[in-house]
């Protein structure tokens, strides 16, 4: 008899009285709870990837070198080496501004999606009704309509105290980009609390702790391991989507590449090697971040 | 007489649980359709009968997982079904053991053992930890206070279990078929674990399909089915001499 109490906010897993279909429901509730977890696809990154796009990158250089005929100074290995650190770091600029975007954007997502996935489970329901609101909203927009919406809603400038201060445009990025992370992330909160046996709810119940002890006590120190993969994985994700906001004129590596080829004459050979090498530098960024998560997801299902 | 008891009128020659007429439906399935016994302090009770007849889903009202539809189930005087009811002050006064053990996965046997006492109880760590240590002797697990849930046995999770609901200081003990899910020779240790609690006197609820326990230890043995109690009694009688045809049957598949 499956006489489980509904706790508030948290759906039963899957349970059966058949042993026949026990195998089965055991599956589905894993994949299910896989599914919850990652909230998206599975970001899989394989090495071989870098070397096509390194090969990639040979190549195209090989044959434009070839069509270019030899002159040194507009030579394609020359071109691409000189504008290198500008589209990496020069002044803050370019890769370093990603990075520097990818990190605030996961902090505040973090922040703002935890808070939201708590909610997603309160008692009480108008909380549980708006912060699912909030994090479908978010879910389901696409990032780079979030992203217009930011840049244009918010002014260039505030004033406070009667100094104006002027918001850059990568600031306000970082804050379109920061939403659909955080609306993600509240799903994986939430699914994470939900992969959780119901009887750690009950036994926990059943010794007399408060809600607010069962959920800090005993319920989110499991989940802890389990929310790890799948935001690192949206930490990837999230740093391959940087690039968008170069549209809004922020000078990232993407952005700064398109500027260098223009500064070179806008030259059609240059397209290949430039965008080949921007995809090696987020490939060589990205490619540890899924390995990792993929380890971690591996040791963590493991001994749970 | 039980009709008027409240909290402050209960002394504990007065049954420690009473249990009247008790319904309780999940959407349309009626599982418990007028239930009425009471359990005596320092008795030790057994509830059997085939799987769903409502067996776990009544102890489980006793200490408020599930709330019941109808009726009054009443902890040493205190209304369960009561709305106003402060439920951990029922939940510290009635202990309760789960067929799949529900330990923490991510805290050592002692801390399972400790953890309700020092944030619960809000008692002295020291104090809290001296009693946890000689609880886990009392289960026969002295040595594997530091292990994790998931470097022991089924049986001997099941005993850091019955010890970490031991650590509240409960009057009533609850076991909701905790040898089910044990293999034969596991469950040996369990029983007598309980075995031990029995005879220093604690009042236990069991649901459970042990009958040779259910005869040596219990003082009253109900047999339900269908959401009714169909027979009871003392367990030489209810062994020897059961009427109902579907007590005969029941005890005929598994004696």
């Amino acid at each position: 008899m499956n006489a489980r109490a509904a706790i508030p906010g948290i759906a039963a897993p899957a349970n059966t009285d058949l042993p026949v279909l026990a195998p089965a429901a055991a599956r589905l509730s894993k994949n299910t709870t896989r599914e919850r977890q990652e909230g998206a696809w599975r970001l899989e990154l394989k090495a071989w990837y870098g070397f096509v796009l390194f090969a990639l990158l040979l190549l195209a250089i090989g044959v434009a070198e070839a069509q270019s005929g030899g002159d040194s100074d507009r030579s394609l290995i020359a071109t691409l080496v000189r504008w290198m650190p500008v589209i990496l770091w020069i002044n803050g600029n370019g890769f370093v501004l990603n990075l520097l975007i990818s990190f605030f954007a996961m902090a505040i997502g973090t922040v703002g999606g935890a808070a939201l996935g708590l909610g997603q489970i309160s008692i009480y329901k108008p909380v549980r009704v708006i912060c699912w609101s909030v994090t479908q909203f978010f879910r389901n927009s696409p990032w780079l309509v979030l992203l217009f919406a930011i840049m244009l809603l918010f002014p260039f400038e505030v004033r406070i105290l009667g100094e104006i201060y002027s918001i850059p445009a990568w600031m306000k990025a970082t804050i379109g980009f920061s939403l659909p992370v955080m609306a993600n992330l509240s799903e994986v909160v939430r699914g994470a609390v939900q992969s959780i046996d119901t009887g750690q709810w009950e036994s926990s119940e059943a010794l007399a702790f408060s809600r607010m002890q069962q959920l800090w006590m005993i319920i989110l120190p499991q989940c802890f391991k389990r929310m790890i993969p799948p935001w690192m994985n949206w930490y990837a994700i999230l740093t391959m989507a940087t690039p968008l906001c170069s549209i809004m004129g922020v000078e990232e590596a993407v952005n700064l590449a398109q500027q260098a080829m223009a500064a070179e004459d806008s030259r059609p050979e240059l397209l290949a090697p430039f965008y080949t090498f921007l995809m090696l530098v987020f490939f060589i960024y990205c490619y540890p971040i899924a390995r990792w998560t993929i380890y971690l997801e591996r040791r963590y299902t493991v001994k749970n | 007489m039980t009709e008027r008891l409240t909290e402050k009128s209960w002394t504990p020659d007065q049954p420690m649980v009473s249990i009247k007429d008790v319904h309780k439906s999940f959407g349309k399935l009626e599982v418990l359709k007028g239930i009425t016994f009471d359990v005596m302090k320092g008795e030790v009770i057994c509830v059997i009968g085939p799987s769903g007849s409502g067996k776990s889903t009544l102890i489980r009202c006793v200490n408020a997982l599930n709330n019941i539809d109808k009726g009054s189930i009443k902890v040493e005087g205190q209304e369960v079904n009561d709305p106003k009811l402060d439920k951990l002050e029922l939940r510290k006064k009635v202990g309760m053991v789960f067929q799949q053990y529900n330990l923490f996965p991510h805290k050592t046997a002692l801390e399972n053992v400790m953890m309700a006492p020092i944030h619960v109880l809000k008692k002295d760590k020291a104090e809290v930890e001296a009693h946890a240590r000689a609880l886990v002797k009392k289960v026969r697990l002295e040595g594997k206070e530091s292990n994790y849930p998931g470097e022991l046995s089924g049986g001997q999770q099941q005993r850091v279990a019955i010890a970490r609901s031991l650590a509240m200081d409960p009057d009533v003990m609850l076991f909701d078929e905790v040898t089910a899910a044990l293999d034969p020779e596991t469950v040996k240790e369990v029983l007598f674990t309980i075995r031990d609690l029995a005879e220093d006197g604690m009042t236990c609820m069991l649901v459970t399909h042990e009958m040779g326990f259910a005869r040596e230890l219990a003082n009253h043995i109900y047999f339900t089915d269908r959401g009714v109690i169909v027979e009871h009694g003392p367990p030489k009688s209810f062994f020897k001499e059961a009427k109902d045809p579907r007590t005969q049957e029941f005890l005929s598949q598994i004696l």
